[in-house]
């Protein structure tokens, strides 16, 4: 009997392996090959076509001592990544604690809010640079009537990440629906007794909602950083040319790693670009995990 | 709902010095909740204005001639309606063409991770094999690598492929897997009893014969789910195609969006048109399919 069963031990795990192929094959092709080729040519002054010498630490070194617009891009991103990651974490808490009571309509103000997080790509990123156009948009008309005179926006250097943080604020009605679910997750018992013992609405959010949905802020937070760090479409699109303008203010990392890679063909360059922002990624994370356990709140037992 | 009987009950347990029994309270928590209900309501609606808002500005300034454009201040609704606008945004342009193309890439691409994904995950999901946690890990751990990492080695694999202009970096790595949505439809097959495989496999089926049978007619949501998810993100993507494609005739609806852009300069009625056309199938297929974007969500946060 027992050979039977080790016989059928093994019939699963030659079947387990038939069924996640796809994805190992993937996997080495797509990403850990790349990623050793990247590795090891990030310390080459590779150019896709002709040269390909090996410079030791010559392009990390190149990077950190003497390529200004190196300095200039992290500093766009990471200021990109301080504003926007709290407001849009921020943000999307106390919409979905708005939307997570009995109200009439309530279904459709659901589905209104989450709208503008499917949607994205040029065409979202030319509605807000017209909106935001100084004079013929629709954001500094409505600041005009309640007569505050609009900056210039996508114009103006000290104006252009905010702008981007507006266009993103738009659509967090996507993390909104994470926490809504989570929200509902909650036990309505643990509100009926904070309302016996006379907790109003706001002590309610702040005590019971606020840490039973530190997991999902977790996660949000976790994956949001991220992808913040990888901003690159917009401003692509929305500076002219894309070229991160205007005075580089929109120069964010990935877009200068796009143009020492496609435009310059500094592949070796780009590579060692991309990671040491993989490492930046990482450690944030890592630091992210050990926080984690000191205010993120997990139920006993239920190990979602 | 319990009933004012009982939650005096429950405070006289928990010994509060309250006095609940005096009416005059609950009436005026009563209120107190009301008044809370109607400013819910009110910054909600609030806020649906602000998020509907530049979706009107979009159509509004789609109708409009150039010279209302222009006007100052501008107008918030068009003083004629020009349908013709869309007309003559979609002979600017070879935009006949571009759908074709993206309704290629998205079709293939919505094929791909579909078929592939579902067959992953179930070998994740529902085989028990050695190895299987640790790849999983490593299925996770994928998603913390910023794209760019393997963006610049991966074209130069697909360019030393000679897959440059042609639709194969865009289409063939979605036959290999993602790691979101093998996490997604791993999710959901957890939700099928083991049993349910166990009963199959006792009469002889294949675990193929299983995934066609059980596993693909038991998931359909999840499906729905990860095809939808896998359109949106297809139709808008714009960073392959900008690399990729550089063949005006294989250009998509995004970066045939872009070059309008660089034509066209400020002729806002004419972009908005472009925009809004590109954005629609999208929009179409939200107010359709809404449900299974919230699922996608839910199986997200690890919620049913």
């Amino acid at each position: 009997m027992a050979k039977t069963k080790s016989a059928m031990r093994r019939k699963e795990t030659m079947y387990g392996y038939i069924f996640v192929m796809p994805w190992i094959v993937g996997f080495l092709a797509f990403t850990a090959g790349p990623l050793l080729f990247s590795l090891f040519a990030s310390f080459t002054n590779y150019n896709i076509t002709s040269q390909m010498d090996f410079v030791g630490a010559e392009n990390y070194q190149g990077l950190f001592t003497e390529d200004g617009l190196f300095w200039t891009s992290l500093w766009n991103t990471l200021y990109y990544v301080l504003f926007s990651v709290p407001l849009t974490t921020i943000g999307a808490i106390f919409l979905s604690a708005l939307l997570n009571q009995d109200v009439p309509g309530i279904r459709v103000f659901r589905t209104l809010y989450y709208l503008p997080a499917v949607l994205s790509g040029v065409g979202v990123y030319l509605l807000w640079m017209q909106l935001l156009d100084p004079g013929t948009g629709m954001i500094n008309l409505i600041l005009g009537w309640f007569g505050i005179d609009g900056p210039n926006w996508l114009f103006d250097p000290a104006w252009t990440k905010p702008s981007l943080i507006f266009m993103k604020l738009w659509s967090v009605g996507g993390a909104m629906l994470l926490y809504l679910a989570s929200m509902q997750g909650v036990s309505k018992t643990l509100y009926e007794a904070a309302e016996i013992d006379g907790a109003n609405t706001f002590r309610q959010f702040f005590h019971i909602t606020l840490p039973m949905i530190t997991p999902v802020i977790f996660f949000d937070v976790v994956t949001s950083l991220i992808g913040g760090f990888q901003i690159f479409q917009e401003a692509y699109v929305m500076s002219s040319n894309g070229e991160g303008g205007p005075a580089n203010s929109l120069l964010f990392y990935n877009l200068y790693m796009w143009r020492q890679a496609f435009e310059n063909f500094n592949m070796g360059y780009a590579m060692a670009m991309s990671w040491i922002l993989f490492i930046i990624v990482f450690i944030l994370t890592m630091i992210n995990l050990k926080l984690a356990p000191r205010w993120v709140h997990y139920e006993g037992g239920d190990n979602r | 709902m319990t009933s004012p009987q009982e939650d005096t009950r429950y405070v006289e347990e928990a010994g509060t010095t309250r006095d609940i029994k005096n009416p005059s309270y609950f009436e005026h928590h009563g209120n107190r909740k009301k008044m809370l209900k109607l400013i819910n309501f009110v910054l909600l609606a609030a806020g649906s204005l602000m998020i509907l808002s530049p979706l009107w500005w979009m159509l509004s300034t789609s109708l409009k001639t150039m010279a209302e454009v222009m006007s100052f201040p501008p107008t918030f609704f068009p003083e004629s309606w020009n349908w013709s606008n869309y007309i003559r945004t979609w002979e600017a342009a070879p935009f006949t063409q571009y759908t074709i193309n993206t309704l290629v890439i998205t079709t293939l691409v919505v094929i791909g991770n579909v078929l592939s994904n579902s067959f992953i995950a179930y070998g994740f999901a529902k085989i028990p094999f050695r190895g299987r946690n640790l790849l999983f890990a490593i299925v996770l751990a994928t998603m913390m690598i910023p794209g760019f990492v393997t963006l610049i080695p991966q074209y130069v694999l697909f360019a030393k492929l000679g897959w440059v202009n042609t639709y194969y970096p865009l289409v063939v790595p979605a036959f290999f897997g993602s790691a979101f949505n093998i996490f997604l439809l791993r999710q959901f097959y957890m939700t099928i009893p083991n049993e349910l495989i166990e009963a199959a496999k006792m009469e002889g089926a294949s675990h193929f014969y299983i995934w066609r049978k059980i596993g693909l007619p038991l998931t359909k949501p999840a499906i729905a789910t990860v095809a939808i998810f896998s359109f949106n993100g297809a139709w808008n993507d714009f960073l392959g195609p900008l690399l990729y494609l550089n063949d005006e005739n294989l250009y998509t609806l995004q970066i045939g969006l872009q070059v309008f852009k660089g034509q066209l300069n400020t002729q806002w009625n004419y972009l908005m048109a472009g925009s809004l056309l590109v954005l629609l199938p999208v929009i179409i297929i939200f107010f359709f399919f809404q449900k299974y974007f919230i699922q996608g969500i839910n199986l997200q946060s690890g919620g049913k």
